[in-house]
């Protein structure tokens, strides 16, 4: 007992209870953070998809319990005579005409702007505004516009001398005249392409420059093959934005006239909430999610050959 | 070619007018005349509907069915505003739609979106990133996919006839501001988490404390973006909202057009629709006066990342 030997010192290095690796510990600390967004997801989301597409094989009107018809109202979408031709042909017609338009004119907008421009902020803000307009203000505000007697648009066009144009009650220039809004409101779009104008590196142009280039010459083979990334990006969104195009044929024409913008949209919105036919909405809905993925796939399949990604990798 | 180009440099000019166009990089005068004419051209354009709405506001029914129609009305009726506010019980809509809606949704995109983002940007763990390339696949579905079966939900939950429908489910995040708001994090830097480990904070701290300071301007964005959109809804409400003591704004902008375009003679339609209109949108005229740049920013930062 002369010598004390020192006993190890009792917690000096406290146990762990759990012995949780760097690994395990990330991991429920993101899924801790995540979790109201994985709820959400299964609740909000991933529940009702399925619940959908179970409705689409449904015949239900909420008052009475549903019934199983099978495919009876895909069927029944694909041989109806009276509607499914327009509704088809008027949503696609829409889609074709005012996504390309639309993503033209922001880009001719924002190119517009990008170039010298005293007061550009002014001009920006204006062209960006109608965007976040409330969508039923714009329609009551355009109904009015292109109203035939009463409206400006044709107020100007007497003044001129020519003829009035019944932009809303003629049913060939009905959807038209929705294009024409929705070239309007293409403010986020403009805005996309505007940042991107900016990013395109100078001294590509100032080469171009040397080498004898003109205006034209340095914006379609310059500006644009920079900007197709965009491009892209923006026709997509187009595409998607326009197949579920609703508030503005809902409440500027109501369908019409003679059913002339009675788009997919609409004619589910109708089904669903005024005949009470949730089954075959709920079908229409899901061919509807069919068929922007197809696009969209198609789209993005199709870039590889037109669209540049250059070094400045987005 | 060369040649060409050399010559074609900016000389220095006598003239102050010629100079002046040199200095602003002009090629020629035609060129910027016809850049200027197209620019107040659209710019016109754009603008003619707010000044048909604005000056249309401001008219009675002998001044609105005029062929031609009056651009200036002359007595201007300036009462129309008040009038068009009280024929429909404008204030309790826009009460309901500040303090039921835009209020309650905004706070919780922010927050739920500020937190679920964090999780999949400052922390590595297995399997993140796929489940983020998910949460960005559910923007792709169509709302009209979801709206028969959470209308259904929640006609079984009795919460038709509130805003618990278009509140709740925000709560639980938004994909597309959680999205944003990760970007956003990612680009600030590991180390000041770091060493903010070191020091014993737990990443709720972090967040707290050093995250979201950092991201004040992308949050802004995010309320700013969210209040809008939930001032502007109208297919939400439409599908949800019933009762008209409840109806926010956007509904209620239809009621009075509904209420006023009804057969028979109805006097001050468009004025007082057009009236109402300018005072929906004024709001959104102010934020965006004052939030330009957030504005601006804030779009440029989603489009890019896309």
């Amino acid at each position: 007992m002369s010598i004390a030997i020192p006993k190890a010192i009792p917690n000096a290095i406290p146990k762990r209870r759990f012995k949780l690796s760097t690994r395990t510990r990330n991991l429920v600390l993101g899924l801790t953070f995540v979790s109201p967004w994985i709820i959400g997801f299964l609740a909000w989301t991933i529940y009702p998809l399925f619940s959908s597409l179970y409705y689409s094989f449904q015949n239900y009107d909420l008052l009475r319990p549903p019934v199983f018809i099978g495919l009876g109202n895909y069927v029944q979408f694909f041989t109806d005579k009276s509607h499914t031709p327009t509704v088809v042909y008027n949503t696609f017609y829409y889609v074709l005409l005012s996504a390309p338009l639309g993503v033209v004119s922001a880009f001719l907008l924002a190119n517009l702007l990008n170039a010298n421009i005293k007061g550009r902020s002014f001009f920006r803000a204006l062209f960006f505004f109608p965007a976040i307009v409330p969508a039923m203000v714009t329609a009551y505000v355009w109904n009015f516009l292109l109203n035939v007697q009463y409206g400006a648009v044709n107020g100007a066009l007497r003044g001129v001398g020519l003829s009035t144009i019944p932009f809303l009650t003629n049913p060939q220039l009905a959807k038209p005249s929705l294009v024409l809004i929705h070239m309007w409101a293409q403010g986020n779009a403009m805005l996309i392409f505007l940042a991107t104008l900016q990013d395109v590196p100078r001294s590509l142009y100032e080469a171009a420059i040397v080498d004898g280039a003109n205006t034209w010459h340095k914006f379609w083979y310059i500006t644009i093959p920079m900007c197709t990334p965009v491009i892209l990006f923006n026709m997509i969104m187009a595409f998607i934005g326009g197949f579920q195009n609703f508030i503005l044929p809902w409440l500027l024409t109501g369908g019409g006239p003679n059913q002339a913008t009675e788009f997919f949209t609409v004619y589910l919105y109708r089904n669903a909430f005024v005949y009470l036919r949730m089954g075959f909405a709920s079908a229409m809905a899901w061919l509807l999610f069919i068929t922007i993925v197809f696009f969209t796939v198609i789209m993005l399949k199709t870039s590889a050959r037109w669209v540049y990604y250059g070094s400045e990798a987005y | 070619m060369q040649a060409q180009a050399i010559s074609r440099a900016p000389v220095a000019q006598r003239s102050g007018f010629r100079r002046t166009l040199r200095k602003l990089g002009v090629k020629g005068v035609t060129a910027e005349i016809v850049k200027y004419v197209i620019l107040l051209t659209l710019a016109a354009s754009f603008a003619l509907p707010f000044f048909w709405m604005v000056t249309s506001a401001l008219k009675d029914d002998s001044q609105v069915y005029t062929v031609p129609p009056i651009w200036f009305p002359s007595p201007a009726h300036w009462n129309n505003f008040w009038n068009a506010w009280h024929v429909r019980p404008f204030t309790a809509f826009s009460i309901n739609t500040v303090f039921q809606y835009a209020i309650p949704v905004t706070l919780a995109t922010v927050f739920s979106s500020a937190f679920v983002a964090y999780g999949f940007s400052r922390i590595k763990w297995p399997g993140r990133d796929v489940l983020f390339l998910i949460c960005i696949m559910t923007m792709m579905v169509p709302f009209f996919v979801l709206m028969v079966p959470r209308f259904i939900i929640f006609k079984n939950l009795g919460w038709i006839n509130s805003y618990r429908p278009l509140v709740v489910p925000e709560m639980f995040g938004n994909a597309f501001f959680i999205f944003m708001l990760r970007q956003f994090y990612m680009t600030i830097p590991e180390e000041l988490s770091d060493a903010a480990r070191i020091d014993g904070c737990s990443e709720f701290g972090i967040l707290a404390r050093i995250i979201l300071p950092l991201a004040k301007s992308a949050l802004t964005v995010v309320a700013l973006f969210t209040f809008i959109n939930s001032w502007n809804d109208y297919l939400g409400p439409l599908i949800y909202i019933n009762k008209v003591s409840l109806f926010p704004i956007s509904l209620g902008l239809q009621e009075l057009q509904r209420s006023v375009m009804q057969s028979g003679w109805n006097p001050m339609v468009y004025p007082h629709l057009m009236a109402a209109s300018t005072i929906i949108t004024l709001p959104i005229v102010i934020f965006f006066f004052f939030a330009q740049r957030t504005f601006i920013e804030g779009i440029a930062l989603t489009g890019l990342k896309a």
